[in-house]
């Protein structure tokens, strides 16, 4: 019946403005990102005179330099250690404290996670120079825990928040009955509250891997040395060097946004998901 | 490994006490362990990178320093008046102010126009739903990279449209007049995404029973939206809102490769103006005297708006 209708009036004009709008914002998003990846193909020369559409000879020689050169693959490398130092140190960190909050009642404890919440308020940047003589007196500068340490503080409010709201739906009972049968909290933590939220635990991981794969402030405060820069760093030292050869900084623009594309379509309902249970940007 | 069951009738009259675990001797020692284990390594984290830096930024701010060896210089509030007395930390704080009115005027009504059109779960509003979401998950280095190759006089997108019309293509990114609006452009590239995702949760936990109510008793399709949709979502708007604030007070990352702030300070936000004169040259009292000042925007506008307008939440 409603197929009848839809197709009886195929020029309905609010449909057509419809289809209009959202070809327009769809063309908006996707021409940069498409000229960015095509750009990449191209020569110079040719970057000049047609820089949207189609190249004319495909120069796969560009792709083919970043990804058989060492640099590339370094970048790459520090993203992956500082984001997954970060990761891991905030979910054991956040998760034993997110317990704390959920099943141990103590004097001080709803104090305490207002305490930790306020976090939540607070810009990073604001505390970034403070930050950084408090991470060169730990002798932290120039290390990668001197950049995933402040992450994970930073991360630690919403984490907490996010695993201490999943927590509390675990029954009453099942912690109850364990801790009667000789089980104490911390088996009870690792045996059955940490298997029971691998989801909330995936997108907390997620939404913290994410930001700190992308972060650029902490660590351009606090490396020094280029071996050690994660992408965001590496690529701007690379835009710097090439400044006007476009087709090379596109190639590597591509090949270093390429892994987050593919762990966003991989992840993508757990960063939805820790998305509208509240990021803090935008 | 099961503890003797003896143990538990010494709870005695447990039963009528508000937390039965409360008055049990084993259980007591597990929550003082867990206490003293688990809640340690957050608090002490959190303490020493987050609490403590902004109270010592607000100690610093005292000083004229450069970091090195012990702050000695005491100069109380100059370095405030310092701030407060540049013409470009005024240029700054009306670009951020530029950047919240951009994202409340043209953002989130383009992202709620967008949710409203693509909530539904077709097969063609998922895909798109994906497509205006890939900005955001994009690092803000490598969209502002990709921006300023569409804007580049000499090879972008701008330049070639330009070339279409016969005349010498404008750098926008280095002029005073349009770098601000180029970098606005991106902004609302990059994070309508976000705020149109919220609203399609949002949407999609309605309860569909109060819209079909409405269209029963004869609404338009229209008049649905104005009188139940939208005020039923605005929980979401008032918190995308806040989001919305907060990060454009914030932004820094997308101004970098872009602009860096330039020319002559024209497309500064507080944050890259903090970066460009108070960490890049190390003037620490300076630079933390603008932190705490964005500090105080900050959290100023954060109890104000909670109190005000997310008193339900």
């Amino acid at each position: 019946m409603s197929n009848a209708e839809s197709t009886r009036q195929p020029f309905d004009p609010a449909v057509l403005f419809k289809a209009l709008f959202l070809a327009l914002v769809a063309i908006f998003v996707l021409v940069p990102l498409l000229a960015t990846l095509l750009g990449g193909f191209k020569s110079l020369g040719e970057l000049r005179v047609n820089p949207f559409g189609l190249p004319s000879h495909w120069k796969w020689q560009n792709y083919a330099d970043i990804l058989f050169s060492a640099r590339y693959w370094q970048l790459l490398r520090n993203s992956l250690i500082i984001s997954t130092l970060t990761v891991t140190l905030t979910l054991i960190v956040a998760s034993m404290a997110a317990f704390t909050f959920a099943h141990v009642r103590f004097f001080g404890s709803s104090m305490l996670l207002s305490y930790l919440t306020l976090g939540l308020l607070f810009p990073a940047a604001t505390a970034v120079l403070p930050l950084f003589i408090k991470v060169r007196d730990l002798g932290l500068l120039d290390t990668y825990f001197g950049v995933a340490l402040p992450q994970v503080a930073f991360s630690l409010a919403m984490s907490v928040l996010l695993l201490r709201r999943f927590f509390k739906d675990i029954p009453y009972e099942l912690l109850e009955a364990a801790l009667v049968d000789g089980c104490s909290y911390i088996k009870f933590f690792r045996y059955v509250t940490l298997p029971l939220s691998r989801p909330i635990l995936a997108t907390v991981g997620t939404i913290t891997f994410v930001n700190s794969w992308n972060a650029y402030l902490l660590p351009l405060v606090m490396l020094d040395t280029d071996a050690l820069y994660p992408w965001p760093l590496g690529i701007m030292v690379y835009q710097g060097e090439y400044s006007s050869e476009w087709h090379l900084i596109l190639a590597f623009i591509t090949l270093t946004i390429l892994p987050t594309i593919i762990l966003f379509l991989l992840a993508q309902k757990h960063i939805v998901a820790g998305l509208t249970a509240g990021a803090v940007k935008g | 490994m099961a503890r003797p069951v003896a143990s538990v009738p010494a709870m005695g009259g447990a039963k009528t006490s508000f937390s039965p675990l409360a008055l049990r001797g084993p259980s007591w020692d597990g929550r003082f362990t867990v206490l003293i284990l688990f809640l340690p390594p957050a608090l002490l984290l959190f303490t020493l990178f987050v609490v403590l830096p902004i109270g010592e930024a607000a100690w610093y701010s005292g000083f004229n320093w450069n970091g090195f060896g012990k702050p000695t210089n005491w100069i109380g509030f100059d370095n405030y008046r310092f701030v407060l007395e540049t013409r470009a930390f005024w240029l700054a704080l009306r670009n951020n102010g530029l950047i919240i009115a951009v994202s409340l005027a043209v953002q989130l009504p383009l992202a709620l126009a967008l949710a409203l059109m693509l909530a539904e779960r077709l097969r063609g509003a998922v895909a798109l739903r994906m497509l205006f979401f890939m900005p955001y998950i994009l690092a803000e280095i490598a969209t502002g990279l990709i921006f300023s190759f569409v804007y580049d006089g000499d090879y972008g997108l701008v330049a070639s449209i330009w070339h279409a019309f016969g005349a010498e293509p404008p750098h926008l990114l280095a002029s005073t007049d349009t770098a601000m609006l180029a970098v606005l452009i991106v902004i609302v590239w990059k994070y309508f995404g976000f705020h149109m995702m919220l609203f399609i949760a949002a949407l999609q936990s309605l309860d569909k029973s109060l819209i079909e109510a409405a269209r029963i008793d004869g609404a338009t399709r229209t008049q649905t939206l104005r009188h139940v949709v939208i005020p039923l979502l605005y929980p979401t708007i008032r918190l995308s809102v806040f989001f919305a604030i907060v990060g454009s007070l914030q932004l820094f990352d997308l101004v970098m490769p872009l602009t860096r702030g330039g020319p002559a300070d024209s497309s500064n936000t507080m944050v890259s103006f903090l970066y460009n004169n108070g960490i890049s040259r190390m003037r620490v009292g300076y630079g933390s005297a603008i932190g705490v000042i964005l500090f105080a925007i900050c959290v100023t506008f954060a109890f104000t708006y909670k109190r005000w307008f997310m008193r339900d939440e």
